[in-house]
C-alpha cells in the first residue's frame, strides 16, 4: 500500500463520527434493511448474470451499499437524482420497486425504463432519477441543469448527484462544479470514491488524490466522509443537503468507499491485490451495522434472520416478476426516439 | 412590411419567445453582456435580465448539458454555442443525451431544447471557425436539424422549435446575420416539417439548405438565361428529410444535384442521392449530381476558400450537364 493519503486504510478516514449517538432500533434495521436489499438483489444478480438472464454489461455496487442508503435517507420526495450505470442500489434505495428494476435487468417492458436501457440506465420519473448515465462525467452537466430549472422555478429542491471518483479526470466534472458555484445552484456532488477508475487507481490518475481539494478550488465547501458508515454518510448527507437547500451553493462529499467485487462481470481484477479487498472487506458496511446493532442490543439473530428471510422473498418476487415479464413488440422498435404528436403524460420534462 | 437583417429576425423571434414563455431563457458564451458574437442577442440583457440571459464560462459540454437537465427540469432553454466547430466540446451531451434519453427511459423524459448555433464558410475564419458539420448531427436519431435560410424562417423557426418536445438544433449561416430584406409585419411561427420549392422549374431539380441557397438561385438565374428551367429545393430541415418534396420534384424534372457545403464523403447529400436513388431510380434521366466542398479542411486566404466551397458556376457546370446528358 502506498503512503499516499487517498490510500491509507479506511480507518484513517478524518470521517464524519456518528457511531455513538441516537441509533434507535427502527432506524438502524431500517439502514440495514435498504442494504441488505441491495447486497442480495446484486447477488442474484451475479448468478442471472452467469445463467444468461441479464446481458450487456453489469456493474454491482457490492461493497458500496453505504453511500446510496445513506445518501438517499437525506432527500426529500420531489428531489432530483442523477447517478452513473452502477446504479441499482441508487434506484433501490430512492425507492423504485424491486420487481420494475430487476425487470429492466432482463430487458422486460414492465422495467422502469421499459427494457430499453438495461442494468446502466435505470430511470424513473415518478421518483425524479434521471439515470442511469453511462458515460463518465456525463450526468454532472444534466444535474446542474435540473438545479438550474429548480432554482429559476424557486422551487425549493436539491439535485443529488452521484458519481466515482473517475469521473473527476473528467472536463465536464471541473466545467460543472465551477458553474453550480458560479451560479449558487443547488447541488450536492457525492463522489463514490472507491480509488479506481475501473482498474486505475487514484493515484495513478490524479496529480492531486485529495479530492476535496479540487472541490474547494471552486469554492465548494468539501468534506471526506467514510464511505463504509452508513450512518456517517447519512448524517454528512442531510447536513449537505439541508445547506444545499438553505441556498447558499453546492457542496461536496467525497464518500471513501470500495468495490469488493469487479468492476464489471468481465473483469479479472489484475489491477489490485486480493489482500487489499480482503482489507476493505473487515469494514463491510452491512457487516459492522449488525455488529452494532447486536452489541448494542438493538437488534436480535432472529430479528436478522427474519430480515434475511423478507430481502430473499422480495427478490425471489422480483425474479418471478421479471421472468412473466413481456418482450416489447418488435413492432414498437422505433417508438418513443420522438415524442408522439399527442405527447403522453410523462415526467416533470418536457412532455408535461 | 418591413426592412430587417437575418440577425435582427432571430433576435425578434428570441424576444417573442422570451415575451410569451417564462419557462424560455437562454444561456452560452457572450450572449449578455457582450451581445452575443454576432450581435444576435443584443439589447435583451437589458431588457430581460441576467436571469434569463445567462452567460457562461467557456464550457460547451456544461452549458450544453445543463440546458438538457433545465429541460428536463420543465424550461424551455435556448442555448447558443458560438459556432459548430466549438459545438464539438459539447457532442457528448448532444449525441449520448439529448438524444437518447427520451428512448432510453422508455419514453419518461423528452428534452425540449433549442441549440442554436452558427455554422458555414465564407468569412476567411480557417479552418477551426468555417466548418458545415449540421450534416453530422443529421445522422443521429432522437435530434431534429433546422437550418434556417430565409428571413421568414429565421423569424419564424425558433417558436416552432421551442414548441418541439424533443431537442432541436438550429444552424444559422454565418454569412446570412448581414442579409436584408422585407418581412412582414405580422411574420410569426413557420412549420419545420417541409421543404421549400424556393423557385419552381421543370428541366432539372436543385436541393440546398442554409446560405447556399442563394448560390443556387444564382446559377439557376444562369441557367435560366440559357433557356435550362432549374427547380430549387431548399430543405429548411436536414434530420427528418422532406423526401415527398425531394421526390415530387425529381419526378418532374427528372434530374437532381444536391449542393452542400459539408463534404462529400459520408454526408448529407450522400444520403440524398442514396434515396433518390432508392426511391425514385426509374424517374432518373441521368445520375443525381453533387456540388459540394472540397475534401479539405477550410482554408484562410480568400482565394482558396472560394475554391473550396460551392460556387455559382459549378453548380451551373453540374446541372448543364445532366441536362445535355442524353440516354
Amino acid at each position: 500500500m502506498s503512503a499516499d493519503p487517498a490510500a491509507a486504510p479506511p480507518s484513517a478516514v478524518p470521517a464524519v463520527s456518528t457511531s455513538d449517538r441516537g441509533l434507535t432500533p427502527e432506524h438502524g434495521l431500517r439502514l440495514l434493511h435498504e442494504m441488505l436489499r441491495i447486497r442480495r438483489f446484486e447477488e442474484k444478480c451475479a448468478e442471472l448474470y452467469s445463467a444468461g438472464k441479464i446481458r450487456g454489461f453489469l456493474h454491482l455496487y457490492i461493497g458500496e451499499e453505504a453511500v446510496a442508503v445513506g445518501a438517499m435517507r437525506a432527500l426529500q420526495p420531489d428531489d432530483a437524482v442523477v447517478a452513473t450505470y452502477r446504479e441499482h442500489g441508487h434506484a433501490l434505495a430512492r425507492g423504485i420497486s424491486m420487481d420494475r428494476i430487476m425487470a429492466e435487468m432482463y430487458g422486460k417492458q414492465e422495467g422502469c425504463s421499459r427494457g430499453r436501457g438495461g442494468s446502466m440506465h435505470v430511470f424513473d420519473a415518478h421518483t425524479r432519477l434521471y439515470g442511469g448515465n453511462a458515460i463518465v462525467g456525463g450526468g454532472l452537466p444534466i444535474a446542474v441543469g435540473l438545479a438550474l430549472a429548480d432554482k429559476l422555478r424557486h422551487r425549493p429542491h436539491v439535485t443529488a448527484c452521484f458519481f466515482g471518483d473517475g469521473a473527476v479526470a473528467e472536463g465536464e466534472f471541473h466545467e460543472s462544479l465551477n458553474l453550480a458555484a458560479l451560479w449558487t445552484l443547488p447541488v450536492v456532488f457525492l463522489c463514490e470514491n472507491n480509488l479506481y477508475a475501473m482498474g486505475t487507481r487514484l493515484e495513478r490518475a490524479q496529480s492531486q488524490t485529495d479530492l476535496a481539494t479540487k472541490a474547494r478550488s471552486y469554492r465548494i465547501p468539501a468534506d471526506p466522509v467514510d464511505g463504509m458508515d452508513v450512518r456517517a454518510v447519512e448524517e454528512a448527507a442531510r447536513r449537505a443537503v439541508d445547506a444545499v437547500r438553505l441556498g447558499d451553493g453546492p457542496i461536496f462529499l467525497d464518500l471513501r468507499t470500495y468495490r469488493f467485487r469487479a468492476h464489471s462481470m468481465f473483469d479479472a481484477e489484475l489491477y489490485r491485490d486480493k489482500s487489499e479487498v480482503e482489507q476493505w472487506k473487515q469494514r463491510d458496511p452491512i457487516a459492522t451495522l449488525t455488529t452494532t446493532l447486536k452489541d448494542r442490543g438493538l437488534a436480535t439473530d432472529e430479528l436478522l434472520a427474519a430480515l434475511e428471510v423478507a430481502v430473499s422473498d422480495e427478490i425471489d418476487q422480483a425474479v418471478q416478476y421479471a421472468e412473466d415479464g413481456a418482450w416489447e413488440p418488435v413492432d414498437d422498435l422505433l417508438k418513443d426516439v420522438y415524442t408522439p404528436a399527442e405527447p403522453r403524460r410523462g415526467g416533470p420534462g418536457g412532455a408535461a | 412590411m418591413g426592412t430587417t437583417t437575418y440577425r435582427e429576425a432571430i433576435r425578434a423571434a428570441l424576444r417573442e419567445a422570451l415575451v410569451k414563455d417564462a419557462r424560455v431563457f437562454l444561456m452560452g458564451e457572450d450572449v449578455g453582456k457582450y451581445g452575443g458574437s454576432y450581435a444576435v442577442s443584443k439589447g435583451l440583457l437589458d431588457e430581460f435580465g441576467p436571469e434569463r440571459i445567462r452567460d457562461t464560462p467557456l464550457s460547451e459540454s456544461t452549458f450544453v448539458g445543463a440546458g438538457i437537465g433545465a429541460a428536463l427540469g420543465g424550461m424551455r432553454p435556448i442555448v447558443e454555442v458560438m459556432t459548430v466547430n466549438f459545438s464539438l466540446l459539447a457532442l457528448d451531451q448532444i449525441v449520448n443525451n439529448a438524444a437518447t434519453i427520451r428512448h432510453m427511459s422508455g419514453g419518461q423524459f423528452s428534452i425540449p431544447l433549442v441549440i442554436r448555433m452558427a455554422t458555414g464558410a465564407g468569412r476567411q475564419l480557417a479552418a477551426q471557425h468555417a466548418h458545415s458539420l449540421e450534416g453530422w448531427y443529421a445522422h443521429i436519431p432522437g435530434i431534429r436539424i433546422v437550418t434556417p435560410a430565409t428571413l421568414e424562417d429565421a423569424r419564424g423557426m425558433l417558436w416552432t422549435a421551442l414548441q418541439d418536445p424533443d431537442p432541436v438544433l438550429l444552424f444559422e449561416h454565418q454569412t446570412l446575420y448581414n442579409m436584408e430584406g422585407t418581412l412582414a409585419d405580422d411574420a410569426g411561427p413557420v412549420d419545420l416539417d417541409r421543404a421549400a420549392v424556393r423557385r419552381a422549374g421543370t428541366d432539372v431539380t436543385l436541393i440546398t439548405y442554409g446560405a447556399t441557397l442563394y448560390k443556387t438561385l444564382q446559377a439557376a438565374s444562369t441557367l435560366a438565361a440559357e433557356g435550362t428551367d432549374a427547380e430549387v429545393i431548399d430543405l429548411r430541415t436536414l434530420r427528418p428529410l422532406d423526401m415527398t418534396t425531394i421526390l415530387e420534384s425529381v419526378r418532374k424534372t427528372h434530374r437532381a444535384v444536391v449542393v452542400d457545403e459539408g463534404w462529400k464523403s459520408g454526408s448529407l447529400s450522400a444520403e440524398i442521392v442514396a434515396r433518390i436513388v432508392e426511391q425514385a431510380f426509374y424517374d432518373l434521366d441521368a445520375p443525381p449530381a453533387r456540388v459540394c466542398t472540397a475534401e479539405v479542411p477550410i482554408p484562410y486566404p480568400k482565394h482558396l476558400e472560394d475554391a473550396a466551397l460551392p460556387q455559382p458556376p459549378a453548380i451551373a457546370v453540374a446541372a448543364r450537364e445532366l441536362v445535355t446528358r442524353r440516354v
